[in-house]
């Protein structure tokens, strides 16, 4: 547990009054599945806003694979690899599954100012989608436009889109929003297995996946780390419990 | 469906080539100026479906390019007519009257105005960028009418048509024929395009910027790419429109044209390989048709662009062919 891929050091961000981000620090090692817990309006988006390069944060800053990555966009944080998936299943609606993977493929091989070959035809780029899409178990549905898609399929399509770029990290914004019990326990299954691959910094609000999956756990209250710790180290945490699972418990 | 799109392009292409041959041997040259006229409008229209269509770019500045592309043609071959050097240091330019080189210099030098162009209006977007590359043509419009060397207001006339090696261009199915073969051409290419990867990522940019972003790609390249390309190949068709008429003047880079070719685009249906080229033919059937009924024919024009956009959103290919945009 010494092999740091993604950490952000005393990030603050506020919008007039509202203090966003408070010093948040939080890091990603290798291996790990990092979950990002806590209530509606605690500044989860802003901070995984900060950390993708959408947004720049007033002070601290974010390193990834050892670079001081605070001044980079989004565009060149996501070539460095760092792979994301949105809150919001984002996708191209028009385009198939597998359009929409070939897509991520070529922003990974970098070469997308190409004005003549066929994408569709460029057999490794091809392949490598195909095998992204196979890993999500959307094989059967490569050729519907993704505004076709089910909710779910729509989610796992992201993940195949995240997957696709070969990424160093994953940051995944909910993956499981909206999902029914079978399809979320069908993505806590893929995300176990995805952390070998990458470290994930996992945002979600389903606490049972959370638990299941999460090597560490932080909870972020009021733009603020209140706790970083194991699961039986959350769960049992005062403060925690008051700030935030207190409310499940009591409800 | 995407074959009854190429189905449908096949047959639209095939009318452009049979009316003018109909006309050809029936003596009717003017039908034949009418043919052409679609083919190098239909091909300025083509290149602004590149960034309008594809792109998601609308430019209301297209008419700059055009423009561009008609000064080429008018500037080289007035020189030329007249005898008179363009530059004489640091090194001798003479004016031409060879279609080729006229159709590189259109080419080069409107593409390097839509790389400044939109390289400035493409950090804005929605209204403002309508409005910037509104303003840049305008610009040049004015600039036009005011440059009292290449005709000012009243433009200039090139008396003979300019010259394509092995061609007689003054035969009007002759002229017909090279404007067809280059529609052709860029629409080959445009096809291509589409399918490429840069094709690919540019459509995505359109649809959702922030997706392709998370991708690493930068969606700011891609368009300004596209808007370099649709400028080059709009400029082209201004030296082609110019050497039609034999003659240039400030209202190529008029407004109305920009507007004109967004209405091609539109009509046909945006983002169709063809859409452009038809929306092209019914605008100048309509104007050949009812302008001879009346004075008021855009009339017509506007309650069928209206019918358009309400009920046929994808243009008139997408009423005969559907309305899947071809994709395996």
């Amino acid at each position: 547990m010494t092999d740091v891929v993604l950490s952000c050091t005393k990030i603050s961000k506020a919008f007039g009054a509202l203090q966003a981000s408070k010093d948040v620090s939080l890091d990603l090692q290798a291996g790990e599945i990092h979950a990002l817990i806590g209530p509606n309006g605690a500044g989860k988006s802003t901070l995984i806003r900060q950390i993708s390069g959408a947004m720049k944060p007033d002070r601290g800053t974010v390193h990834f694979l050892g670079h001081d990555v605070t001044r980079l966009s989004a565009i060149e944080r996501a070539r460095l690899g760092l792979g994301r998936s949105f809150q919001i299943s984002s996708v191209i609606p028009d385009f198939t599954v597998l359009q929409n993977v070939a897509l991520a493929v070529l922003g990974d091989e970098g070469n997308s100012f190409h004005f003549f070959r066929d994408l569709l035809k460029g057999r490794p780029t091809v392949e490598r989608a195909e095998t992204c899409i196979a890993r999500v178990g959307l094989e059967d549905r490569r050729a519907v436009r993704a505004a076709d898609l089910a909710h779910g399929e729509r989610r796992r399509l992201e993940i195949a889109t995240a997957l696709a770029l070969e990424p160093r990290a994953f940051l995944l914004d909910e993956p499981m929003a909206g999902m029914g019990a079978e399809g979320a326990s069908e993505m806590t299954r893929l995300l176990d297995t995805l952390r070998h691959e990458a470290p994930i910094l996992l945002i979600e609000h389903d606490m049972d996946a959370v638990f299941a999956l999460a090597n560490r756990i932080s909870v972020l209250v009021y733009g603020e780390i209140i706790a970083t710790g194991t699961s039986d180290e959350i769960r049992s945490n005062a403060e925690v419990r008051r700030a935030y699972l207190g409310e499940e418990e009591t409800a | 469906m995407m074959r009854r799109e190429q189905i449908l392009n096949g047959a639209v292409l095939l009318g452009l080539i049979a009316v003018p041959l109909w006309a050809w041997s029936s003596g009717e040259p003017f039908i034949i100026t009418l043919a052409t006229k679609v083919a190098v409008l239909g091909l300025a229209g083509v290149g602004l479906n590149i960034a309008l269509g594809t792109g998601g770019l609308v430019s209301l500045g297209h008419a700059a390019f055009f423009g561009i592309g008609g000064y080429a043609m008018g500037i080289l071959a007035s020189h030329a007519q007249q005898y008179v050097p363009l530059f004489e240091w640091p090194l001798l330019v003479e004016g031409t009257k060879s279609m080729p080189v006229i159709w590189l210099v259109a080419i080069v030098f409107s593409g390097l105005a839509a790389l400044l162009i939109g390289a400035l209006s493409l950090r804005t977007s929605g209204v403002y960028f309508i409005m910037i590359t509104l303003a840049f043509a305008q610009m040049l419009y004015y600039f036009a009418i005011s440059w009292p060397a290449y005709g000012g207001e009243d433009g200039m006339a090139i008396y003979v048509r300019n010259s394509f090696p092995g061609l007689n261009t003054l035969d009007p199915i002759q002229f017909f024929a090279i404007t067809f073969v280059i529609l052709c051409m860029t629409l080959w290419f445009n096809a291509r395009l589409v399918r490429s990867p840069f094709g690919t990522a540019l459509a995505a940019a359109r649809q959702n910027a922030e997706r392709v972003e998370a991708v690493g790609i930068d969606p700011y390249k891609l368009r300004l790419a596209a808007f370099v390309i649709s400028g080059m190949i709009t400029g082209l068709a201004g030296a082609l429109f110019a050497d039609l008429n034999r003659f240039v003047s400030p209202t190529m880079f008029g407004w109305h044209l920009s507007g004109e070719l967004i209405v091609f685009v539109i009509l046909g249906g945006t983002g169709r390989l063809l859409g452009p080229v038809v929306g092209a033919a019914i605008f100048i059937t309509l104007e050949h048709v009812l302008g001879g009924i009346s004075e008021y024919w855009q009339i017509f024009l506007g309650v069928l662009l209206l019918g358009v956009v309400l009920v046929a959103r994808g243009g008139v290919i997408a009423v005969i062919a559907g309305k899947g945009v071809a994709h395996d």
